[in-house]
């Protein structure tokens, strides 16, 4: 492999990959806030 | 409030981590695995990913909030959440139902041809010549578009199969249905899909492929026509523009995360795009070194990759079976996740519009789709319909409704502010006015020279060098008939309220505030 496509290779994993785990981290630290379970009260079939 | 109190509580997700799956089942689909890594390849290689981290950030992850916002605040399926916002919107909900309708019945089809490959795959049962295996031997392919002869039962059962377990799933419900499902189908994908790139990266000449798709060529990115392509990819990969994400995002929570959850939802998308072209590049890098000629002269996309390229590779690699066994489960799973999303729109729309309970909308909707993907694809002429009918509802029905939906809240009933509003206020990442720069002005600016650029194509030759007679019904007709069938179901039901909201429904809503009670 080229080194510019060893680059940018690990550019875009690093930017793809890396916003993902930026994503989930950032939802993991904002929790929703409660609400009553669903499961609680009825709803169709 | 007595009204609102009969009436039956909507579904639910039962958590977070549940409507993350199935909102990421549904974007993660065949365009991932097979679209994905031939229009990086084609269109700057490792430069494309600047265009397409832009249209990402700019178009595909605006778009998933809008719907998502759109979906949780109205509580509804496309049509009556269109509807709430302004009457005549109905209009183009009923249109994104008739694409979902559309789409369904032929997406089905090429699942049903992945479930036989899997099984071709343990014998090779293609010989040492794929090519004429696909369209002779497995489709029966009709040497006329669009003249139907003969039934083609290897077609039919894969394919009954896959709507009875499609249905199974839907009937089951949001909760113990689809969240169910997503959440054992995706983590089971990505790790199939993380042994294919293992096997593919130990594989002689995977060095050469994913030195094809990834050697930045900057100077594409002075053509328009990439970046109009790095937009697309992300619109049609993300699940947008017809409905999906508002029909999922009305069963969350009213205090649920929007933004938060777009960005994992974008980003596990794009993660998967990047894991599927590193398999598929490798892989075909190995087809070209077998074959002592370059990578270029064996990329290809969509059925030519997965049903004639990667069935000769399979057929050269050692533990050929394997491999294809693997391949083919996971673009089964990849695709059933995401017709699961189709049909749910479907059902949605008629649950939301008559009131019906869950297993006869399913049976009976489900039904209805399931008969036309028999009658329509498991015959000789399958493949035409399908090819054709996909390119013409992508084009001229996913994309113009997402055009047609932007220029309508955007511009029409100037509702980015409030909805702005509604998602900031249970979001963890605020949106600014970026967001309604990207949704007012840059999307639909794409989008139209998108819907430009394609139409010039039309113009210019026909597509897939089909006759004119042919594409006028089985292209133009379909797309046509989608946005003919959402404006005449819109004005059947404009003077009556739908089942779901019965006493708001004449009443476009003005709140907007998230907390408005339910």
């Amino acid at each position: 492999m080229s080194t510019s496509a060893i680059v940018m290779m690990i550019v875009a994993m690093l930017v793809v990959w890396g916003g993902l785990i930026a994503a989930i981290l950032n939802l993991r630290g904002h929790p929703d806030a409660e609400e009553p379970d669903p499961e609680d009260v009825p709803h169709p079939l | 409030m007595s009204t609102k109190a009969a009436q039956p509580q909507r579904e639910q997700w039962g958590s977070r981590l549940g409507f993350l799956m199935a909102a990421i089942g549904s974007a993660i689909g065949l365009g991932n695995i097979w679209r994905f890594p031939a229009v990086t390849y084609e269109h700057g290689g490792g430069a494309f990913l600047i265009p397409y981290l832009a249209a990402l950030l700019t178009a595909g992850i605006p778009l998933l909030i809008l719907e998502y916002t759109i979906g949780r605040k109205y509580r509804s399926s496309p049509p009556g959440a269109l509807r709430k916002l302004a009457k005549p919107a109905e209009a183009i909900g009923w249109w994104q139902v008739a694409i979902c309708f559309v789409v369904a019945t032929y997406y089905a089809a090429i699942l049903a041809w992945a479930v036989r490959y899997t099984g071709f795959s343990f014998d090779q049962a293609w010989g040492d010549d794929p090519e004429g295996f696909l369209n002779n031997d497995f489709l029966k392919l009709n040497e006329t578009p669009g003249e139907v002869s003969t039934f083609v039962p290897g077609v039919a059962w894969p394919l009954v199969a896959v709507w009875v377990l499609t249905l199974v799933v839907l009937a089951f419900g949001v909760r113990r249905g689809i969240e169910r499902a997503n959440i054992v189908f995706i983590p089971l994908l990505v790790g199939f899909f993380l042994v294919l790139v293992v096997r593919a990266l130990t594989l002689d000449g995977a060095a050469e492929g994913l030195n094809a798709l990834f050697t930045p060529d900057w100077g594409a990115l002075s053509e328009g026509s990439v970046w109009v392509a790095a937009y697309g990819q992300i619109f049609f990969s993300l699940s947008v523009g017809f409905g999906i994400m508002i029909t999922y995002a009305s069963y969350l929570h009213r205090k649920s995360d929007l933004s938060g959850s777009a960005m994992v939802a974008a980003f596990a998308n794009s993660s998967f795009e990047i894991l599927a072209g590193v398999a598929v590049f490798a892989t075909l890098g190995f087809m070209a070194q077998a074959a002592g000629v370059g990578v270029a002269d064996v990329t290809s996309s969509g059925v030519g990759l997965a049903f004639v390229a990667f069935p000769q590779i399979i057929s050269e690699m050692p533990m050929g079976a394997l491999f294809g066994v693997l391949f083919f489960v996971s673009l089964v799973i990849a695709g059933l996740t995401s017709l699961i999303s189709i049909v749910q729109v479907i059902v949605a729309a008629v649950q939301d519009r008559t009131g019906l309970a869950r297993v006869p909308a399913v049976l009976g909707v489900g039904g209805a789709v399931a008969l036309v993907s028999l009658l329509l694809f498991a015959n000789d002429s399958g493949l035409y319909f399908l090819d054709t009918a996909d390119h013409f509802i992508n084009q001229y029905g996913i994309a113009l409704a997402g055009l047609v939906l932007l220029i309508t809240v955007s511009w029409g009933l100037r509702k980015l502010p409030a909805l702005q509003r509604n998602a900031d206020a249970t979001s963890s990442v605020g949106l600014g006015r970026w967001w309604r720069i990207c949704l007012g002005v840059i999307t639909p600016l794409v989008l139209t020279w998108m819907m430009v650029d394609s139409l010039r194509h039309e113009l210019d030759e026909n597509y897939g060098g089909y006759s004119t007679d042919f594409l006028l019904w089985a292209g133009w007709g379909v797309a046509g008939g989608a946005l003919l069938v959402g404006v005449v179901l819109a004005l059947l039901f404009r003077r009556r309220p739908a089942a779901d909201h019965p006493e708001s429904a004449d009443r476009p809503e003005s709140a907007d505030s998230p907390e408005r009670s339910a």
